[in-house]
């Protein structure tokens, strides 16, 4: 954002919508709506706050794959950028649906059929869904609110053996404590290139997690990772099999090292800043203090040293 | 500055200057409320009389100077600078002494300052600041800094003891980066105030030193066991690991 540092100078409407839309990106999983209010009462110009409102919400429902309920109740629908027909309007692949969204609301407004040329061949489709079928059910056991998409990214209208494709498997898992002073979320995102030349899918991920604890204080965990696997093409129901095994894997061998991260800080990682008690493991000897002055003046009637 | 504290509590620790100086441009009636209410990473300076560095705050600020607590010089240098009395400038030299000697005992390293200066009606403010940041000498942290600010007003004695109320904050922030383990980033800050009166017997420096050793006791357990300890629940809510979801099956 920009920087001037013009103090006395009004702010344009213009300059207050460009500070709003960075308070917003910046809030954290699911407090997005506590941000707004904030910066809303702060810019004291609603017409400011509705422009970065609009410009801001849909990107940070993208980036932190927000999740929302269908109208029908079928189910819920990720806002990702995979997803993504236009500004307002998202495919659910699962159920083959297109849902509004009203982004600042977080909610969908509508829901329609997706249309034929919105929707992968049917070649794609089975393999979308035998590894949605598969990913939906680790999800279901791994994260008690996790939700899980697969999106075909690339090569949808391919009808059969001969050619490449890509999908893209996402998914979102959050949580809101707000009476607890405690949100988080876990991320990620798989993509699947089919290499029909190699008979190999490259699996390549990104998982990001972040949690924020601000009771009399703010805390925030920050922690994103890439991982890499691959597995030859087999049909799609095999293939649905060991995509979702890969990703079971790397994830929990992800989720362990956070765990080792998080033993590492407390015994070692801390101790390098500040140490629980001096090296001499007893408390500061505040009261011979004098001594340390009463040296330090010695040495210097002496002439020793600084 | 009701909404305006609650934003800072919620943007990422790390992006504390940008979050404010943006607050300060929203508000600028409010700026004094602002900067005493926000803290901000520490800055250092070089003290190339004593080769020594030293932290800024504004209590050794004057314009745009700041004075050294080795020296007792302002630097870039100033003509008329404000200087403590004699009877606070020495109590601040032995200050400076001590507090180094500690600061070298919990942190192994690290540097530290101190700035005394007379309040009205025979009180005073001291200010302790530590700043410790680097890989640590373990090898675990890529990154790791601790900004500890301790401020303290001591009012005047009477009977043979004063009133001391301290405002602590320390800002915290520890990476480490693996291939393995990708980027691991925790940080954040929490601030905490305590007031005492005590038999000043033994001197100011020895009730000020001790109320600032147990404060950072309690503000290390708290970032260690609590705020720590927090996220790190939240992780396993948000993926519970396989143990306990096995445990939790004979419920649902």
């Amino acid at each position: 954002m920009s920087d001037d540092g013009g103090a006395g100078e009004p702010l344009s409407g213009d300059q207050k919508r460009e500070i709003a839309v960075w308070f917003l990106a910046n809030a954290p999983a699911g407090e997005i709506h506590y941000v707004a209010k904030d910066v809303r009462a702060l810019l004291g110009d609603d017409a400011a706050y509705e422009a970065a409102a609009a410009e801001a919400y849909p990107e940070y429902n993208k980036t932190q794959l927000v999740s929302l309920e269908l109208p029908d109740r079928s189910g819920d629908i990720i806002i990702t950028t995979y997803g993504e027909l236009d500004r307002n309007n998202y495919l659910d692949p699962r159920t083959a649906q297109v849902a509004t969204v009203d982004h600042v609301k977080q909610t969908c407004t509508k829901l329609r059929p997706a249309a034929d040329e919105e929707l992968p061949s049917g070649y794609i489709e089975e393999f979308r869904n035998a590894i949605d079928y598969e990913v939906s059910k680790y999800v279901g056991e791994a994260y008690p609110k996790g939700v899980s998409a697969v999106y075909c990214t690339n090569g949808k209208d391919v009808e059969g053996p001969g050619a490449d494709f890509a999908l893209a498997v996402v998914i979102s898992a959050a949580r809101r404590s707000p009476q607890n002073f405690c949100n988080g979320s876990w991320r990620s995102v798989w993509t699947l290139e089919f290499s029909y030349a190699f008979q190999l899918v490259e699996i390549k991920g990104k998982i990001q997690v972040g949690a924020h604890y601000f009771e009399e204080g703010n805390v925030q965990l920050d922690t994103d990772v890439d991982r890499k696997d691959s597995t030859i093409l087999q049909s799609p129901e095999d293939t649905g099999h060991t995509v979702a095994t890969i990703i079971r894997h790397q994830e929990s061998e992800y989720f362990s090292s956070l765990e080792e991260s998080y033993l590492n800080l407390s015994d070692a990682t801390f101790k390098d800043l500040r140490r629980k008690l001096p090296v001499t493991r007893t408390l500061f000897p505040w009261h011979n203090t004098h001594a340390i002055s009463l040296t330090r003046d010695l040495a210097k009637e002496l002439g020793i040293g600084k | 500055m009701e909404p305006a504290m609650d934003l800072m509590r919620r943007m990422p620790p790390g992006s504390t200057e940008t979050a404010l100086n943006a607050l300060l441009s929203l508000l600028p009636d409010h700026s004094l409320d602002l900067l005493s209410q926000v803290d901000l990473p520490l800055q250092v300076c070089m003290d190339k009389e004593n080769n020594k560095e030293y932290i800024l705050c504004e209590y050794n600020r004057d314009a745009d100077s700041y004075r050294s607590p080795w020296s007792n010089i302002y630097e870039p240098p100033l003509e008329d600078g404000t200087v403590p009395s004699e009877e606070m400038r020495n109590l601040e030299v032995e200050a400076n002494e001590v507090f180094s000697v500690y600061r070298d005992q919990y942190y192994e390293g690290g540097i530290s300052s101190v700035y005394i200066w007379e309040d009205e009606d025979e009180s005073f403010i001291a200010c302790f600041l530590i700043k410790k940041d680097g890989q640590g000498k373990r090898g675990y942290m890529q990154i790791g800094s601790w900004d500890a600010i301790h401020v303290i007003q001591v009012g005047p004695e009477e009977e043979g003891a004063a009133h001391y109320c301290l405002n602590s904050t320390v800002m915290l922030s520890l990476t480490t980066d693996n291939k393995q383990s990708g980027t691991f980033n925790l940080s954040g800050s929490i601030r905490r105030q305590m007031s005492m009166t005590l038999a000043v017997a033994d001197g100011h420096l020895v009730n000020m030193g001790k109320m600032i050793e147990e404060m950072e006791g309690k503000l290390r357990n708290s970032l260690d066991q609590v705020y720590f300890g927090k996220t790190r629940e939240m992780v396993c809510t948000l993926r519970p690991s396989p143990e306990v979801l096995s445990m939790r099956v004979p419920d649902s």
